[in-house]
Protein backbone atom coordinates (compact mmCIF):
# COMPACT_ATOMS: atom_id res chain seq x y z
CA UNK A 1 0.00 0.00 0.00
CA UNK A 2 1.58 3.41 -1.06
CA UNK A 3 2.44 5.60 1.74
CA UNK A 4 1.72 9.56 2.00
CA UNK A 5 5.28 10.21 0.98
CA UNK A 6 4.66 7.78 -2.35
CA UNK A 7 0.89 9.74 -3.07
CA UNK A 8 2.68 12.72 -2.48
CA UNK A 9 4.47 11.86 -6.12
CA UNK A 10 1.10 11.57 -7.93
CA UNK A 11 -0.41 14.88 -6.92
CA UNK A 12 -3.42 15.78 -9.43
CA UNK A 13 -2.05 18.15 -12.10
CA UNK A 14 -5.14 20.25 -11.30
CA UNK A 15 -3.81 20.97 -8.23
CA UNK A 16 -0.40 22.28 -9.11
CA UNK A 17 -2.26 24.50 -12.13
CA UNK A 18 -4.57 25.88 -9.54
CA UNK A 19 -1.50 26.39 -7.19
CA UNK A 20 0.08 28.14 -9.97
CA UNK A 21 -2.87 30.51 -10.42
CA UNK A 22 -3.33 31.43 -7.24
CA UNK A 23 0.48 32.13 -6.86
CA UNK A 24 0.28 34.70 -9.58
CA UNK A 25 -3.23 35.91 -9.25
CA UNK A 26 -2.83 36.74 -4.96
CA UNK A 27 0.10 39.03 -5.34
CA UNK A 28 -1.28 40.86 -8.38
CA UNK A 29 -4.69 41.66 -6.23
CA UNK A 30 -3.35 42.70 -3.47
CA UNK A 31 -0.59 44.73 -4.64
CA UNK A 32 2.29 42.95 -2.52
CA UNK A 33 4.93 45.00 -3.36
CA UNK A 34 8.98 42.98 -3.01
CA UNK A 35 11.84 46.16 -3.30
CA UNK A 36 13.77 45.42 -6.65
CA UNK A 37 17.50 45.15 -5.37
CA UNK A 38 19.48 46.92 -8.49
CA UNK A 39 23.51 45.35 -8.07
CA UNK A 40 26.26 45.18 -10.82
CA UNK A 41 24.46 42.81 -13.88
CA UNK A 42 23.93 43.39 -17.28
CA UNK A 43 20.76 45.72 -16.61
CA UNK A 44 22.72 48.21 -15.09
CA UNK A 45 24.88 48.14 -17.75
CA UNK A 46 22.35 48.94 -20.34
CA UNK A 47 21.37 51.96 -18.12
CA UNK A 48 24.97 53.10 -17.68
CA UNK A 49 25.14 52.98 -21.48
CA UNK A 50 22.25 54.82 -22.41
CA UNK A 51 22.78 56.99 -19.41
CA UNK A 52 26.22 57.93 -21.28
CA UNK A 53 24.48 59.13 -24.60
CA UNK A 54 24.74 62.70 -24.88
CA UNK A 55 21.41 64.66 -25.15
CA UNK A 56 20.71 64.83 -29.14
CA UNK A 57 22.25 61.44 -29.66
CA UNK A 58 19.86 58.66 -32.45
CA UNK A 59 19.38 55.59 -31.07
CA UNK A 60 17.43 52.76 -33.62
CA UNK A 61 15.06 50.81 -31.52
CA UNK A 62 13.55 47.50 -32.64
CA UNK A 63 11.02 46.11 -31.63
CA UNK A 64 11.14 42.65 -32.69
CA UNK A 65 8.64 40.51 -30.78
CA UNK A 66 5.05 39.81 -30.99
CA UNK A 67 2.17 39.82 -28.45
CA UNK A 68 2.87 36.47 -26.99
CA UNK A 69 6.26 38.03 -25.45
CA UNK A 70 4.54 41.10 -24.79
CA UNK A 71 4.00 41.07 -20.76
CA UNK A 72 8.10 40.42 -20.31
CA UNK A 73 9.12 42.99 -23.37
CA UNK A 74 6.44 45.65 -23.21
CA UNK A 75 7.52 47.05 -20.08
CA UNK A 76 11.26 47.00 -21.17
CA UNK A 77 9.96 49.39 -24.49
CA UNK A 78 8.21 51.67 -22.25
CA UNK A 79 11.08 52.06 -20.03
CA UNK A 80 13.56 52.26 -22.69
CA UNK A 81 11.92 55.11 -24.32
CA UNK A 82 10.88 56.55 -20.87
CA UNK A 83 14.38 56.95 -20.26
CA UNK A 84 15.83 57.66 -23.91
CA UNK A 85 12.79 60.53 -24.55
CA UNK A 86 13.80 62.26 -20.86
CA UNK A 87 16.87 62.33 -22.07
CA UNK A 88 16.52 63.91 -25.08
CA UNK A 89 17.68 60.85 -27.14
CA UNK A 90 15.89 60.97 -30.71
CA UNK A 91 14.03 57.45 -31.73
CA UNK A 92 14.38 55.64 -34.81
CA UNK A 93 12.10 52.59 -34.40
CA UNK A 94 11.46 49.74 -36.66
CA UNK A 95 10.70 45.92 -36.32
CA UNK A 96 12.38 42.82 -37.21
CA UNK A 97 8.76 41.03 -36.86
CA UNK A 98 5.71 42.14 -38.30
CA UNK A 99 3.72 42.47 -35.14
CA UNK A 100 6.44 44.20 -33.53
CA UNK A 101 5.83 47.62 -35.21
CA UNK A 102 2.56 47.92 -33.41
CA UNK A 103 3.66 46.94 -30.03
CA UNK A 104 6.25 49.41 -30.29
CA UNK A 105 4.23 51.86 -32.00
CA UNK A 106 1.44 51.64 -28.58
CA UNK A 107 5.10 52.39 -26.56
CA UNK A 108 6.42 55.11 -28.14
CA UNK A 109 2.98 56.73 -28.50
CA UNK A 110 1.81 56.43 -24.61
CA UNK A 111 5.36 57.75 -23.44
CA UNK A 112 5.65 60.50 -26.39
CA UNK A 113 2.09 62.02 -25.04
CA UNK A 114 3.31 61.43 -21.64
CA UNK A 115 6.66 64.05 -21.77
CA UNK A 116 5.62 65.97 -24.64
CA UNK A 117 7.74 64.84 -27.45
CA UNK A 118 6.66 64.88 -30.85
CA UNK A 119 6.28 62.50 -33.92
CA UNK A 120 8.81 63.09 -37.06
CA UNK A 121 10.82 65.38 -34.61
CA UNK A 122 11.77 63.08 -31.33
CA UNK A 123 10.56 60.06 -32.56
CA UNK A 124 9.63 58.01 -35.73
CA UNK A 125 7.91 54.41 -36.18
CA UNK A 126 9.15 53.50 -39.70
CA UNK A 127 7.40 50.26 -39.57
CA UNK A 128 8.05 46.49 -40.33
CA UNK A 129 10.30 45.01 -43.41
CA UNK A 130 11.06 41.41 -43.96
CA UNK A 131 14.25 40.49 -44.45
CA UNK A 132 15.97 39.89 -41.27
CA UNK A 133 20.01 40.19 -41.18
CA UNK A 134 20.15 40.65 -44.63
CA UNK A 135 17.62 43.76 -44.45
CA UNK A 136 20.10 44.80 -41.68
CA UNK A 137 22.90 44.51 -44.06
CA UNK A 138 21.20 46.74 -46.38
CA UNK A 139 20.51 48.95 -43.36
CA UNK A 140 24.39 49.62 -43.12
CA UNK A 141 24.62 50.80 -46.50
CA UNK A 142 21.06 52.74 -47.02
CA UNK A 143 18.31 53.43 -44.83
CA UNK A 144 16.14 55.50 -46.85
CA UNK A 145 16.56 53.42 -49.50
CA UNK A 146 14.70 50.63 -47.52
CA UNK A 147 12.37 52.31 -45.90
CA UNK A 148 11.71 55.86 -47.92
CA UNK A 149 8.14 56.20 -45.90
CA UNK A 150 7.73 55.57 -42.21
CA UNK A 151 4.89 52.94 -40.69
CA UNK A 152 2.05 55.68 -41.44
CA UNK A 153 2.92 56.40 -45.27
CA UNK A 154 5.34 59.27 -44.77
CA UNK A 155 8.32 59.90 -46.55
CA UNK A 156 11.17 59.97 -44.30
CA UNK A 157 13.33 62.52 -46.39
CA UNK A 158 11.08 65.10 -44.92
CA UNK A 159 11.09 64.47 -41.26
CA UNK A 160 13.89 66.21 -38.59
CA UNK A 161 14.28 63.00 -36.83
CA UNK A 162 15.67 61.24 -39.74
CA UNK A 163 18.22 64.75 -40.78
CA UNK A 164 21.46 62.98 -41.12
CA UNK A 165 20.94 59.51 -40.68
CA UNK A 166 21.66 57.55 -43.65
CA UNK A 167 23.11 54.29 -42.85
CA UNK A 168 22.95 52.10 -38.87
CA UNK A 169 26.47 53.81 -38.66
CA UNK A 170 24.74 57.12 -38.13
CA UNK A 171 23.61 55.74 -35.08
CA UNK A 172 25.41 56.10 -31.77
CA UNK A 173 23.46 52.76 -30.78
CA UNK A 174 20.97 49.98 -31.62
CA UNK A 175 18.59 48.42 -28.75
CA UNK A 176 17.07 45.29 -30.21
CA UNK A 177 13.79 43.57 -28.05
CA UNK A 178 14.01 40.65 -29.31
CA UNK A 179 11.88 37.52 -28.69
CA UNK A 180 14.22 34.98 -30.76
CA UNK A 181 14.96 35.59 -34.65
CA UNK A 182 15.77 37.67 -36.46
CA UNK A 183 16.73 40.04 -33.07
CA UNK A 184 19.43 40.27 -30.94
CA UNK A 185 22.52 37.99 -32.43
CA UNK A 186 21.78 39.26 -36.03
CA UNK A 187 21.79 43.05 -34.70
CA UNK A 188 25.26 41.89 -32.87
CA UNK A 189 26.34 39.91 -36.09
CA UNK A 190 25.23 41.89 -38.92
CA UNK A 191 25.09 45.66 -37.14
CA UNK A 192 27.64 45.78 -34.64
CA UNK A 193 30.33 43.61 -35.85
CA UNK A 194 30.46 44.79 -39.41
CA UNK A 195 29.98 48.80 -38.35
CA UNK A 196 31.06 48.95 -34.75
CA UNK A 197 27.97 50.06 -33.35
CA UNK A 198 27.50 49.80 -29.27
CA UNK A 199 24.45 46.79 -29.08
CA UNK A 200 21.91 46.71 -26.36
CA UNK A 201 19.81 44.37 -26.07
CA UNK A 202 16.02 42.95 -23.89
CA UNK A 203 15.08 39.01 -24.46
CA UNK A 204 12.78 37.39 -22.66
CA UNK A 205 13.81 35.02 -19.26
CA UNK A 206 14.34 31.86 -21.07
CA UNK A 207 16.61 33.41 -23.72
CA UNK A 208 18.97 35.51 -21.66
CA UNK A 209 21.42 32.69 -21.39
CA UNK A 210 22.21 32.05 -24.77
CA UNK A 211 23.05 36.02 -25.18
CA UNK A 212 25.99 36.23 -22.27
CA UNK A 213 28.52 34.89 -24.65
CA UNK A 214 28.01 38.69 -26.12
CA UNK A 215 28.49 40.45 -23.45
CA UNK A 216 31.40 39.27 -22.22
CA UNK A 217 33.18 39.35 -25.45
CA UNK A 218 31.93 43.56 -25.83
CA UNK A 219 29.59 42.64 -28.39
CA UNK A 220 27.17 43.63 -26.56
CA UNK A 221 26.74 46.65 -23.96
CA UNK A 222 23.88 45.35 -22.04
CA UNK A 223 21.05 43.48 -21.64
CA UNK A 224 17.49 43.81 -20.07
CA UNK A 225 16.65 39.32 -19.32
CA UNK A 226 13.13 38.96 -18.63
CA UNK A 227 10.75 40.38 -16.09
CA UNK A 228 13.68 41.23 -13.96
CA UNK A 229 15.38 42.71 -16.64
CA UNK A 230 12.19 45.31 -17.10
CA UNK A 231 11.75 45.40 -13.32
CA UNK A 232 15.19 46.75 -12.49
CA UNK A 233 14.91 49.07 -15.77
CA UNK A 234 11.82 50.29 -14.49
CA UNK A 235 13.55 50.87 -10.69
CA UNK A 236 16.37 52.69 -12.29
CA UNK A 237 14.05 55.30 -14.69
CA UNK A 238 12.18 56.31 -11.91
CA UNK A 239 15.02 56.50 -9.70
CA UNK A 240 14.93 60.75 -8.54
CA UNK A 241 12.00 61.06 -10.42
CA UNK A 242 9.20 62.87 -9.07
CA UNK A 243 5.46 60.80 -9.51
CA UNK A 244 6.62 58.57 -12.19
CA UNK A 245 4.16 56.65 -13.86
CA UNK A 246 4.66 52.88 -12.22
CA UNK A 247 5.34 50.70 -14.90
CA UNK A 248 4.12 46.87 -14.73
CA UNK A 249 7.20 45.07 -14.46
CA UNK A 250 7.77 45.45 -10.76
CA UNK A 251 4.44 44.63 -9.63
CA UNK A 252 4.97 41.05 -11.75
CA UNK A 253 8.02 40.72 -9.75
CA UNK A 254 5.83 39.40 -6.93
CA UNK A 255 3.77 37.56 -8.01
CA UNK A 256 6.99 35.99 -10.07
CA UNK A 257 8.95 35.14 -6.80
CA UNK A 258 5.47 33.77 -4.99
CA UNK A 259 4.76 31.54 -8.45
CA UNK A 260 9.46 30.66 -7.90
CA UNK A 261 8.79 29.75 -4.31
CA UNK A 262 5.52 27.44 -5.40
CA UNK A 263 7.04 25.56 -8.20
CA UNK A 264 10.24 24.90 -5.72
CA UNK A 265 8.16 23.34 -3.15
CA UNK A 266 6.49 21.53 -5.87
CA UNK A 267 9.71 19.86 -6.84
CA UNK A 268 10.87 19.52 -3.61
CA UNK A 269 7.89 17.80 -2.54
CA UNK A 270 8.46 15.63 -5.78
CA UNK A 271 11.65 14.73 -4.44
CA UNK A 272 11.11 13.88 -1.16
CA UNK A 273 8.64 11.21 -2.97
CA UNK A 274 10.97 10.01 -4.96
CA UNK A 275 13.56 9.21 -2.34
CA UNK A 276 11.09 7.73 0.34
CA UNK A 277 9.65 5.39 -2.62
CA UNK A 278 13.94 4.31 -3.24
CA UNK A 279 14.78 4.07 -0.12
CA UNK A 280 11.46 1.26 0.16
CA UNK A 281 13.03 -0.19 -2.96
CA UNK A 282 15.87 -0.44 -1.10
CA UNK A 283 14.57 -2.18 1.91
CA UNK A 284 12.27 -4.69 -0.30
CA UNK A 285 15.93 -6.04 -1.81
CA UNK B 1 18.54 20.78 -66.38
CA UNK B 2 15.72 20.94 -63.15
CA UNK B 3 18.88 20.15 -60.87
CA UNK B 4 21.84 21.94 -62.70
CA UNK B 5 19.89 25.59 -62.77
CA UNK B 6 19.06 25.54 -59.46
CA UNK B 7 22.68 24.29 -58.25
CA UNK B 8 24.20 27.10 -60.60
CA UNK B 9 21.92 29.95 -59.49
CA UNK B 10 23.00 28.64 -55.61
CA UNK B 11 26.47 28.46 -56.38
CA UNK B 12 26.95 31.67 -58.29
CA UNK B 13 24.39 33.65 -55.51
CA UNK B 14 26.72 31.77 -52.40
CA UNK B 15 29.64 33.14 -54.26
CA UNK B 16 28.81 36.42 -54.95
CA UNK B 17 27.87 36.88 -51.43
CA UNK B 18 31.47 35.48 -50.16
CA UNK B 19 33.71 37.46 -52.48
CA UNK B 20 32.32 41.01 -51.27
CA UNK B 21 34.03 40.54 -48.63
CA UNK B 22 37.45 40.31 -49.97
CA UNK B 23 36.22 41.94 -53.61
CA UNK B 24 34.97 44.87 -54.23
CA UNK B 25 34.11 44.74 -57.25
CA UNK B 26 31.50 42.43 -56.56
CA UNK B 27 30.20 44.48 -53.42
CA UNK B 28 27.75 45.81 -55.70
CA UNK B 29 26.19 42.72 -57.00
CA UNK B 30 25.95 41.46 -53.29
CA UNK B 31 24.12 44.25 -52.72
CA UNK B 32 21.71 43.62 -55.65
CA UNK B 33 21.22 40.28 -54.29
CA UNK B 34 20.37 41.71 -50.99
CA UNK B 35 17.94 43.57 -52.58
CA UNK B 36 16.28 40.32 -54.48
CA UNK B 37 16.72 38.24 -51.41
CA UNK B 38 14.22 40.82 -49.66
CA UNK B 39 11.94 41.29 -52.82
CA UNK B 40 11.79 37.34 -52.64
CA UNK B 41 11.06 37.22 -49.21
CA UNK B 42 8.12 39.64 -49.43
CA UNK B 43 6.76 37.62 -52.50
CA UNK B 44 7.27 34.85 -49.85
CA UNK B 45 4.68 36.25 -47.17
CA UNK B 46 2.22 36.38 -49.80
CA UNK B 47 2.68 32.79 -51.05
CA UNK B 48 2.48 31.67 -47.97
CA UNK B 49 -0.76 33.60 -47.02
CA UNK B 50 -2.11 31.47 -50.43
CA UNK B 51 -0.91 28.20 -48.92
CA UNK B 52 -2.93 28.72 -45.89
CA UNK B 53 -6.23 29.61 -47.73
CA UNK B 54 -5.52 26.42 -49.51
CA UNK B 55 -4.48 24.00 -46.53
CA UNK B 56 -7.71 24.82 -44.90
CA UNK B 57 -9.88 24.64 -47.75
CA UNK B 58 -8.97 21.16 -48.05
CA UNK B 59 -9.35 20.44 -44.66
CA UNK B 60 -13.02 21.47 -44.26
CA UNK B 61 -13.87 19.89 -48.13
CA UNK B 62 -12.73 16.42 -46.81
CA UNK B 63 -13.79 17.27 -43.06
CA UNK B 64 -9.98 15.97 -42.33
CA UNK B 65 -9.07 15.47 -38.37
CA UNK B 66 -9.92 18.90 -36.45
CA UNK B 67 -11.44 20.30 -39.72
CA UNK B 68 -13.77 22.73 -37.22
CA UNK B 69 -11.23 24.84 -36.65
CA UNK B 70 -10.57 25.80 -39.88
CA UNK B 71 -13.05 27.68 -40.87
CA UNK B 72 -12.36 29.81 -37.48
CA UNK B 73 -8.64 30.46 -38.95
CA UNK B 74 -10.14 31.30 -42.59
CA UNK B 75 -12.09 34.04 -40.81
CA UNK B 76 -9.87 35.34 -38.69
CA UNK B 77 -7.47 35.91 -41.44
CA UNK B 78 -9.99 37.41 -43.81
CA UNK B 79 -11.38 39.70 -41.08
CA UNK B 80 -8.10 41.19 -40.35
CA UNK B 81 -6.73 41.11 -44.10
CA UNK B 82 -9.76 42.63 -45.36
CA UNK B 83 -10.12 45.50 -42.44
CA UNK B 84 -6.65 46.55 -43.00
CA UNK B 85 -6.60 46.59 -46.24
CA UNK B 86 -10.08 48.63 -46.60
CA UNK B 87 -10.39 50.38 -43.68
CA UNK B 88 -7.12 51.39 -42.46
CA UNK B 89 -4.07 50.18 -39.51
CA UNK B 90 -4.10 53.47 -37.40
CA UNK B 91 -4.44 53.56 -33.81
CA UNK B 92 -8.70 53.05 -33.36
CA UNK B 93 -9.27 52.00 -36.60
CA UNK B 94 -11.00 47.82 -36.44
CA UNK B 95 -7.97 46.31 -37.45
CA UNK B 96 -6.32 48.56 -34.85
CA UNK B 97 -8.65 47.26 -32.37
CA UNK B 98 -9.28 43.41 -32.79
CA UNK B 99 -5.21 43.59 -32.82
CA UNK B 100 -4.69 45.30 -29.34
CA UNK B 101 -7.99 43.61 -27.65
CA UNK B 102 -7.91 40.52 -29.65
CA UNK B 103 -4.71 39.06 -30.91
CA UNK B 104 -2.21 40.82 -27.83
CA UNK B 105 -4.34 39.42 -24.95
CA UNK B 106 -4.81 35.78 -26.99
CA UNK B 107 -0.86 35.40 -27.82
CA UNK B 108 -0.21 36.85 -23.98
CA UNK B 109 -2.35 34.01 -22.88
CA UNK B 110 -1.17 31.24 -25.00
CA UNK B 111 2.55 32.15 -23.77
CA UNK B 112 1.66 32.58 -19.94
CA UNK B 113 0.08 28.71 -20.20
CA UNK B 114 3.81 27.95 -19.86
CA UNK B 115 3.90 28.57 -16.22
CA UNK B 116 1.80 25.98 -15.89
CA UNK B 117 2.98 23.33 -17.85
CA UNK B 118 6.32 24.47 -16.48
CA UNK B 119 5.12 23.41 -12.78
CA UNK B 120 3.74 20.42 -13.66
CA UNK B 121 6.77 18.79 -16.00
CA UNK B 122 9.08 20.05 -13.21
CA UNK B 123 6.96 18.41 -10.21
CA UNK B 124 7.13 15.00 -12.50
CA UNK B 125 10.64 15.09 -14.10
CA UNK B 126 13.02 17.30 -11.87
CA UNK B 127 14.19 14.26 -9.37
CA UNK B 128 17.71 14.24 -8.05
CA UNK B 129 18.60 10.77 -9.05
CA UNK B 130 22.31 10.86 -9.66
CA UNK B 131 24.73 13.86 -8.85
CA UNK B 132 24.59 15.64 -11.79
CA UNK B 133 20.96 15.91 -11.73
CA UNK B 134 21.72 17.36 -8.10
CA UNK B 135 23.58 19.46 -9.44
CA UNK B 136 21.28 20.35 -12.22
CA UNK B 137 18.35 20.61 -9.36
CA UNK B 138 20.58 22.97 -7.15
CA UNK B 139 21.67 25.35 -9.86
CA UNK B 140 18.08 25.78 -11.22
CA UNK B 141 16.72 26.39 -7.48
CA UNK B 142 20.03 29.31 -7.06
CA UNK B 143 18.94 30.68 -10.48
CA UNK B 144 15.18 30.50 -9.92
CA UNK B 145 16.03 32.25 -6.38
CA UNK B 146 18.63 35.17 -8.01
CA UNK B 147 16.32 35.98 -10.87
CA UNK B 148 13.42 37.34 -8.19
CA UNK B 149 13.87 39.77 -5.12
CA UNK B 150 12.78 37.27 -2.59
CA UNK B 151 16.18 35.65 -3.33
CA UNK B 152 17.59 38.81 -1.78
CA UNK B 153 15.02 39.01 1.03
CA UNK B 154 16.43 35.50 1.73
CA UNK B 155 20.27 35.52 1.56
CA UNK B 156 21.50 38.54 -0.44
CA UNK B 157 24.46 36.71 -1.85
CA UNK B 158 22.02 34.53 -3.64
CA UNK B 159 21.87 36.79 -6.75
CA UNK B 160 25.47 36.63 -6.80
CA UNK B 161 25.47 33.20 -7.23
CA UNK B 162 23.12 32.92 -9.66
CA UNK B 163 25.15 35.72 -11.90
CA UNK B 164 28.28 33.53 -11.26
CA UNK B 165 26.45 30.52 -12.78
CA UNK B 166 24.97 32.67 -15.61
CA UNK B 167 28.38 34.51 -16.49
CA UNK B 168 30.92 31.16 -15.59
CA UNK B 169 29.22 27.98 -16.37
CA UNK B 170 25.98 28.98 -18.91
CA UNK B 171 28.77 30.93 -20.97
CA UNK B 172 31.11 28.01 -21.34
CA UNK B 173 28.34 25.60 -22.12
CA UNK B 174 26.71 28.59 -24.28
CA UNK B 175 30.06 29.80 -26.06
CA UNK B 176 30.80 25.93 -27.35
CA UNK B 177 27.04 25.35 -28.65
CA UNK B 178 27.43 28.64 -30.79
CA UNK B 179 30.73 28.04 -31.95
CA UNK B 180 29.84 24.51 -32.55
CA UNK B 181 26.54 25.78 -34.53
CA UNK B 182 29.09 27.98 -36.74
CA UNK B 183 31.16 25.85 -37.57
CA UNK B 184 28.20 23.44 -38.81
CA UNK B 185 26.79 26.55 -40.93
CA UNK B 186 29.78 27.13 -42.36
CA UNK B 187 30.34 23.41 -43.60
CA UNK B 188 26.87 22.65 -44.40
CA UNK B 189 26.65 26.60 -46.37
CA UNK B 190 29.84 25.60 -48.53
CA UNK B 191 28.57 22.21 -48.98
CA UNK B 192 24.97 23.86 -50.46
CA UNK B 193 27.10 26.46 -52.57
CA UNK B 194 28.73 23.44 -53.90
CA UNK B 195 26.44 20.74 -54.91
CA UNK B 196 27.46 18.31 -52.22
CA UNK B 197 24.27 19.04 -50.22
CA UNK B 198 21.04 18.52 -52.13
CA UNK B 199 17.82 18.17 -49.83
CA UNK B 200 17.08 22.11 -49.99
CA UNK B 201 15.65 20.97 -53.66
CA UNK B 202 13.28 18.91 -52.41
CA UNK B 203 14.61 15.68 -53.36
CA UNK B 204 15.08 16.54 -57.23
CA UNK B 205 17.55 14.60 -58.48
Amino acid sequence: MATFLEKLGNIDRRIIFIMMALAVIIPLSIRMSLPIPIGEGPSKDMYDAVEALPSGSRVLLSFDYDPSTMPELQPMAIALVQHLMTKDIKIVSMALWPMGVSLGNEALIAVSDSLGREEYVDWVNLGYKTGGGVLIVRLGSDIKSVFPVDYDGNPVDDMPVMDGVNKLGDFEMIISLSAGDPGVPAWVMMAGDRYNIPIGGGCTAVSAPQFYPYLSTGQMIGLLGGLKGAADYETMVRIGVENAPAGTATPGMAAQSVAHLVIMIFIILGNISYLAGKKKKGRVK
Amino acid sequence: MRLVIPLMITFVAGMIMILQFFVPATQSMGESLQEWYMIVASAAIFLGAVNLIQVHTHKIRFKLKNWKYSPVTIIGFSVMILTGLFLGIEPGRPFDYMFSQMMVPMGATMFSLLAFFVASAAFRAFRASNWRATLLLVSAFVVMLGRVPIGTMIWDRIPLISEWIMQVPNLAGQRAVMIGAAMGMVATSLRMIFGIERSYLGGAD
